[in-house]
């Protein structure tokens, strides 16, 4: 039980870079822009927060300058889509790339050196109660913080006006324009907000969860393309997201410990289970959509229809009506 | 609020779309804006509220001059814009909608939620709006009562109305219209943009004309009808009725027919439609007109019942099996289910040949897009992209489109949005094919077409169908009773 409880402890805190990133995409999305660079921005993250913790010593220093290294991508790429009116995708496949080689060229003076780490910290009282306290706060300042931040974010997208706002604006710019609200401006922010969180994950790696800069030996490339499909699996949604984030890693951790007691089934097989697993979940959220499952519910009887109609409803969030596409006045 | 327009000009791209337009409106008026489709009304009107720029003049409100930037700029000066279709937030409940506008372009109010004044205002003008409903589930008529209310409770002085009776049913244009006398009353000022005579004669006590981007003419009340048609497009017109084509073959049966889906269940169905016949949808905008047509089309499942076509039952077939049968549907959104943005004419006619051929017989295709731009009096060339023409030129492509020889057609609001001249083309086309034995059914929110160009009627509301009504001899009376609701049978 303890074995499990600790194992779990560290499903959590290898979560939090997930569902931090998860929350930046979600906020970029919700205001219509697709940042599809977060793969290679998490890993150019990584190594520049690792340097500047490593130069200064000091931990915060590279926590911040991977915020600002997000941040900074954000604006780029609010620059090109919302004022060049380039296409966000084709912008995001290539600046993804850039970010990463970047990250493996410029990384190279700082390969395997100890740099600094966070420091756990355990929250006097609430460590312990009983099966939370050694799960939930038993951990470093960065989970303590995600936690907040998922609070916050879903308080400020669907609770106050500000995140009213910032719905209307992803779902019908126009609208929100003919009410006197700057689209744009609010796109900048929130594309910079949004990406200085995607940032801030990658130090959350080099400075913790996997200590150090070992340039393409890091691992990390792969969890930017996760987190984009945990947003839209959460629906837009910081509950739903983090929801998605601690399952993706909870999964991550099943398949390696599944591999003692299935000798027989190729480790390869269980290390990437999660990502069909992670397919197969989009798929049944969406699947209500399907011409064949209407047909099909058409003959079920009513009750049971209604019930699956419900489900349905539930499950499938559609995306901010206006996501990935340049506002023009006219 | 006095406002005055002095020599606006507007371009897009070639296009002069406002030219040289000067007009003063003077406080309490309700200033009628008339022109035919694509004159350049909502142009001039999108200026004043700020959402496009103007590319020469100037405006003076209230004397002084003005540069309107953004929609926050005009909306600080007290001017609010009701657009043709409403800027609200479909997937948002309707207290959420109302607090999206910007705090700092407000002129008397910091607070976001003075409910009560909201409710005042909506009593005030008979709208009854529950604010814990979702902005998605309102009829076209009340998402307009909501913005409305809306612009009011911000304390607009100047409201434009773009087009606002399309798509809204004959008592909420009775409350509209009311709605407007009294502001105007209370000394707001009103222009009412529209395409339609008989509402600009029953509203508006002066009246201005533009025709091709300028403007042409101005009258005062009261008005005479002849005189402004002509303003409008430089000639008489008068709409004529063909003969009757209907015949004494059954064209389709459908029986006891069940569809349900999210919004709306229709149940029990039951009607013989004849060849050559015109049946029109009459009713409030979705009360489930729309998933009528659908399912006849096949392109929506019904839970049960018979759609019997010559000999076959069609339940359960898909819409393909339908097309090949000669029943094809055309949606009331144009550009977003019918017509392909971002392709010529010509590769429409192309796409809709459905030849199962790899290459493109160009020669070919030129002859039929030429002939059918003819044929059908479409402004535009074989070059030109789906998106630049205008509504009616729109429609008129989609039924260009469709294929010969059909038997049935299924037509979701025709001539939605349309001016006189186009409404009345595009039925002398539908009457002329008519008389080749194709039946029509179509939707409509305009009770006049519905009795003029109908043989039959089905009354829609809120998911139950009346008994077939003959259109000759009904009283449009009772037709709007029953759209409303009442007189219906236990």
């Amino acid at each position: 039980m303890n074995e499990f409880l600790t194992n779990m402890a560290g499903v959590v805190a290898a979560a939090t870079p997930v569902v931090v990133a998860v929350i930046g995409e979600t906020f970029s999305e919700r205001s219509g822009v697709i940042n599809l660079s977060a793969n290679g921005l998490i890993v150019l993250a990584a190594m520049v927060g690792f340097a500047a913790a490593y130069t200064t010593g000091m931990v915060w220093v590279g926590l911040l300058a991977g915020f600002v290294t997000g941040a900074a991508a954000g604006l780029l790429i609010s620059f090109s889509s919302i004022s060049l009116k380039q296409s966000q995708v084709a912008v995001g496949f290539i600046l993804s790339l850039l970010f990463r080689d970047l990250a493996y060229f410029l990384g190279t003076p700082f390969m395997v050196l100890p740099g600094p780490t966070v420091n756990r910290f355990a929250i006097p009282l609430l460590k312990d109660i009983p099966i939370l306290g050694p799960l939930f706060f038993d951990q470093n300042v960065l989970v303590y913080f995600s936690y907040v931040l998922i609070a916050m974010s879903y308080y400020w997208i669907f609770h106050t006006r500000q995140g009213l706002i910032l719905r209307g604006v992803g779902e019908q710019p126009i609208s929100a324009y003919s009410r006197g609200i700057d689209v744009n401006r609010q796109r900048y922010l929130y594309t910079a907000l949004g990406s200085g969180l995607i940032g801030l994950a990658g130090p959350m790696y080099s400075l913790s969860i996997k200590a150090g800069w070992n340039g393409t030996m890091t691992g990390l490339d792969g969890i930017g393309w996760i987190v984009l499909s945990i947003t839209i699996f959460g629906g837009w949604n910081p509950l739903r997201g983090s929801f998605g984030a601690y399952l993706f890693v909870f999964l991550q951790w099943l398949g390696l410990a599944l591999q003692s007691y299935w000798t027989s089934v190729p480790s390869q097989v269980l290390q990437v289970a999660p990502f069909p697993l992670m397919i197969l979940t989009l798929l049944f959220v969406n699947i209500g959509d399907t011409e064949w499952v209407t047909r099909m519910m058409a003959r079920l009887p009513r009750g049971v229809r209604g019930g699956f109609y419900k489900l349905f409803r539930f499950l499938r969030k559609p995306p901010p009506a206006s996501l990935g596409v340049p506002f023009e006045r006219e | 609020m006095h406002i005055q327009l002095k020599n606006i000009h507007k371009y897009f791209g070639s296009v002069h779309a406002n030219n040289d337009v000067s007009l003063t409106i003077e406080p309490g008026q309700i200033l009628g804006l008339l022109g035919e489709n694509g004159a350049g009304k909502s142009t001039l009107m999108k200026i004043l509220s700020g959402l496009i720029c103007k590319d020469n003049g100037e405006i003076l409100i209230n004397g002084e001059e003005q540069n309107l930037n953004s929609p926050a700029d005009a909306l600080r000066l007290g001017i609010g814009m009701l657009h043709q279709d409403p800027h609200d937030f479909p997937s948002m409940t309707i207290r959420e909608d109302l607090q999206i506008w910007n705090q700092r372009s407000d002129r008397t109010r910091t607070d976001a939620t003075d409910w009560q004044a909201l409710m005042n205002i909506q009593e005030d003008l008979g709208f009854n709006l529950d604010l814990d409903g979702s902005v998605g589930d309102l009829t076209v008529g009340e998402r307009q009562q909501l913005e409305l209310a809306r612009l009011l409770w911000l304390g607009v002085e100047l409201l434009i109305l773009d087009e606002p009776t399309t798509g809204i049913s004959a008592l909420q244009q009775e409350v509209l219209f009311s709605a407007l006398k009294k502001l105007a009353g209370q000394g707001k000022t009103i222009i009412f943009v529209s395409h339609k005579l008989e509402e600009v004669k029953e509203l508006c006590s002066r009246a201005v004309v533009l025709r091709k981007g300028c403007l042409i003419g101005e009258r005062e009340a009261p008005f005479d009808e002849n005189d402004l048609v002509k303003l409008m497009f430089g000639r008489q017109i008068t709409r004529t009725r063909t003969a009757h084509a209907r015949t004494r073959d059954v064209c389709m049966s459908v029986q006891n027919l069940n569809i349900e889906d999210f919004r709306i269940a229709i149940e029990n169905v039951n009607f013989d439609l004849y060849a050559g016949e015109v049946i029109g949808l009459a009713g409030m905008e979705g009360s489930g007109q729309r998933q009528f047509l659908q399912a006849l089309a096949g392109m929506k499942q019904p839970s049960s019942g018979h759609i019997r076509f010559g000999d076959e039952d069609l339940f359960g077939r898909n819409c393909y099996e339908y097309q090949k049968r000669g029943i094809f549907y055309v949606p009331t959104a144009r550009m977003e289910e019918g017509l392909v943005p971002g392709m010529t004419l010509e590769e429409h006619y192309i796409l809709s040949d459905c030849e199962k051929k790899i290459f493109i017989d160009s020669r070919k295709s030129h002859k039929t897009t030429e002939e059918r731009i003819q044929r059908f009096n479409i402004k535009g060339r074989s070059a030109t992209y789906s998106e630049e023409l205008s509504g009616g030129n729109q429609q008129r492509l989609l039924l260009s489109l469709l294929q010969d020889p059909a038997q049935l057609l299924l037509l979701e609001n025709p001539t939605r949005g349309l001016d006189i001249e186009s409404t009345n083309w595009i039925w002398s086309i539908l009457r002329e094919r008519c008389q080749a034995a194709t039946s029509i059914i179509f939707s409509s929110a305009d009770l006049d077409e519905l009795t003029f160009y109908a043989d039959r009627i089905l009354v829609f509301f809120s998911g139950r169908i009346s008994e077939p009504l003959d259109s000759a001899g009904l009283d449009e009376e009772r037709l709007g009773r029953m759209i409303g609701g009442k007189d219906w049978p236990k």
